[in-house]
């Protein structure tokens, strides 16, 4: 009886040992966790501490701690140009446009792919869909070029001018480009959503089918009464997660797709190329800083109402 | 939906039509570069060359110090890149992983914040350029693309989930430290994990532009993919690249439509070789990054 008592006496000691001598002993975790905090530290940590520049009038000789605080006049600079609200509404009517027409095709591939009997046509089909997803936006954007460059294009010498149009010098045409630039954004990415949602219906019951056919339901029936409902929670978190960064732009696209053109800024300028453009073109920081906060800050906010959403339908597709 | 064997011609038929729209752009790029530049200026970018020509490529071969340059720079950026932030990246996640590490809440928290907040371009280009003075160096390519918090936690699900606890233990019983067991036992059982990720992080490095366009002015450290932007951008570049190659020979036109398309078949070529067989673990990779995050 005496040396349980000893044991637990030891156990008590041991327990309330300082988290310091725990820590020690475990300094090597540490030292293996090091790198990785030291370069999240300067990657990600360092400019957060920055955002206190969108309040300051960014002077590169005074230094940035030298520059003068102007409060907010940043911010009222940015939303005096009407420049905010267009970047912002381009920001989310794309990213908007670019959910909904992916997520539909994307799930219509799904289905089809997941038709495919023959396993080899079944891999081709999937290797060639996804390899838009491989290759770097540099080069889609000579892909696009290949299609619109005004003088040889195939789309102005091709299509347009056998048809008897007058040709159209893309590069310079506004209009297009809320379709231009969903096409390739839906070229580029389709192939990556259809082969999440690929793997969802193949994770479905086969039993379901089967119990389907047993009761005489079709192949229309069976997709809206069995494959859709069962793959329901993987096309709303992935839907949540979109809209988590609806704020976001795919700067590579909105860059690379349009050649940086001036002349397409009126429909295709969106928050992170002007953050870009203010930022190295034109060299205003004001309104870089400022964007950028503003970008920040409701991003935050989006991702953590996402998140709690999300939390609500599968936990383990949350964030935290 | 089963049972049937033969599948549905028309869904053949549907699915081949957007295979071919994913390739196609490749088919009319690789044409523009394989056809005589006189018949290109005439006819303009078709899918089929009236008449064939290698010119482009004799050009680029003529100046391959440009792009064998450009390469060696993505080459050294990407395979430093890679292994540096695939060792970054697991020794994070093991330490994560580790139950009894006290620091572990802590630094899940200090991880996750950076995937909630980003402080936005114009603070993290001055950290770079005006306390780290790394523009116009490699450096600036290769840091920023070392650790990420998304791979991280797949890591740390990974290190969790498949590497019993119990073996952990009997090695530390057994005398092995932390660094031993995360070397000779973690490492050793985590290559799937490390080829999954080590593909993704390969590919993004490879296809980085866009920290060389921020940081990036000196030609010599030009990689490839920000060599073929300017080359696209920028007709005069174009015009530099190929005077390089034909200086003194008395070609009065030069091809430069096919040019600027050969350079790009340049850049796209070896990816799309290796293409099909990485694809296993790209495709794998996609799905695994969907279910945690």
């Amino acid at each position: 009886m005496a040396s349980v008592e000893v044991l637990e006496a030891n156990a008590a000691v041991t327990r309330t040992k300082t988290r310091k001598g725990k820590l020690w002993k475990h300094r090597s975790l540490l030292i293996l966790a090091l790198p990785g905090i030291l370069l999240m530290f300067i990657n990600n940590y360092l400019p957060m501490f920055g955002i206190f520049l969108a309040f300051k009038d960014l002077n590169y000789t005074e230094g940035i701690w030298g520059s003068k605080w102007i409060g907010l006049n940043n911010f009222k600079f940015l939303f005096a140009s009407n420049d905010a609200w267009r970047i912002i509404r381009h920001t989310i009517f794309y990213n908007l446009a670019f959910l909904v027409i992916n997520t539909v095709l994307a799930i219509f591939l799904a289905i089809l792919l997941n038709e495919v009997k023959n396993r080899v046509l079944s891999k081709f089909f999937q290797s060639t869909i996804i390899l838009p997803n491989f290759i770097s936006m540099v080069i889609v954007g000579y892909l696009v070029f290949g299609f619109l460059n005004p003088e040889l294009g195939f789309v102005n010498k091709f299509i347009l001018e056998p048809l008897g149009y007058e040709p159209v010098n893309w590069y310079a045409a506004p209009e297009h480009w809320s379709y231009i630039l969903t096409i390739v954004n839906a070229w580029k990415n389709v192939g990556y959503a259809a082969i999440l949602y690929l793997a969802a219906i193949i994770g479905i019951d086969q039993e379901y089918y089967e119990a389907a056919l047993i009761d005489g339901a079709g192949r229309w029936k069976q997709m809206t009464k069995i494959t859709i409902p069962l793959i329901a929670p993987v096309i709303i978190v992935l839907t949540l997660l979109a809209i988590g960064r609806i704020f976001n732009a795919d700067f590579g696209l909105f860059y690379q797709a349009t050649m940086a053109s001036g002349m397409l800024k009126e429909t295709t300028d969106v928050i992170d190329t002007y953050v870009y453009n203010a930022l190295l073109v034109t060299g205003d920081t004001g309104l870089a800083s400022s964007a950028g906060l503003l970008q920040s800050v409701v991003g935050f906010v989006l991702i953590i109402s996402v998140n709690l959403i999300v939390r609500k339908f599968s936990k383990e597709n949350a964030l935290f | 939906m089963p049972t049937k064997k033969r599948t549905n011609p028309l869904i053949l038929v549907v699915l081949s039509l957007f295979s071919l729209a994913c390739i196609i752009p490749f088919w009319l790029v690789l044409t523009v570069s394989i056809s005589d530049e006189n018949e290109v200026l005439r006819n303009g970018y078709s899918f089929w060359p009236e008449k064939f020509s290698f010119v482009a490529y004799q050009y680029l071969i003529q100046d391959s110090g440009t792009i064998v340059r450009a390469y060696g720079v993505s080459i050294f950026v990407t395979v430093v890149g890679v292994i540096a932030s695939l060792f970054v990246t697991s020794a994070m996640a093991y330490s994560l992983s580790r139950r009894d590490f006290p620091l572990r809440g802590a630094l899940s928290i200090y991880i996750l914040i950076t995937m909630l907040f980003s402080g936005g371009l114009l603070p993290w280009y001055l950290v770079y350029t005006r306390l780290l003075h790394v523009q116009d160096t490699l450096l600036a390519l290769i840091i920023p693309g070392l650790i990420g918090g998304f791979n991280v936690i797949i890591m740390r699900t990974f290190f969790t989930t498949s590497i019993p606890p119990s073996l952990i233990d009997s090695a530390q019983i057994d005398g092995a430290g932390d660094y031993r067991t995360y070397f000779s036992i973690i490492l050793p059982l985590s290559l799937p994990v490390m080829a999954t990720i080590g593909l993704f992080i390969t590919v993004s490095y490879w296809n980085d532009w866009f920290t060389s366009l921020v940081f990036i002015q000196n030609e010599k450290l030009y990689s490839l993919q920000y060599l073929l932007n300017k080359t696209l951008m920028n007709a005069s570049f174009l015009q530099t690249i190929a005077n390089k190659a034909y200086s003194s020979t008395a070609q009065i036109t030069q091809p430069l439509e096919s040019i600027r398309m050969a350079m790009a078949m340049v850049a796209i070529g070896p990816l799309v070789l290796v293409f099909p067989f990485l694809q296993k673990y790209f495709v794998k990779g996609l799905t695994v990054g969907a279910v945690k995050g």
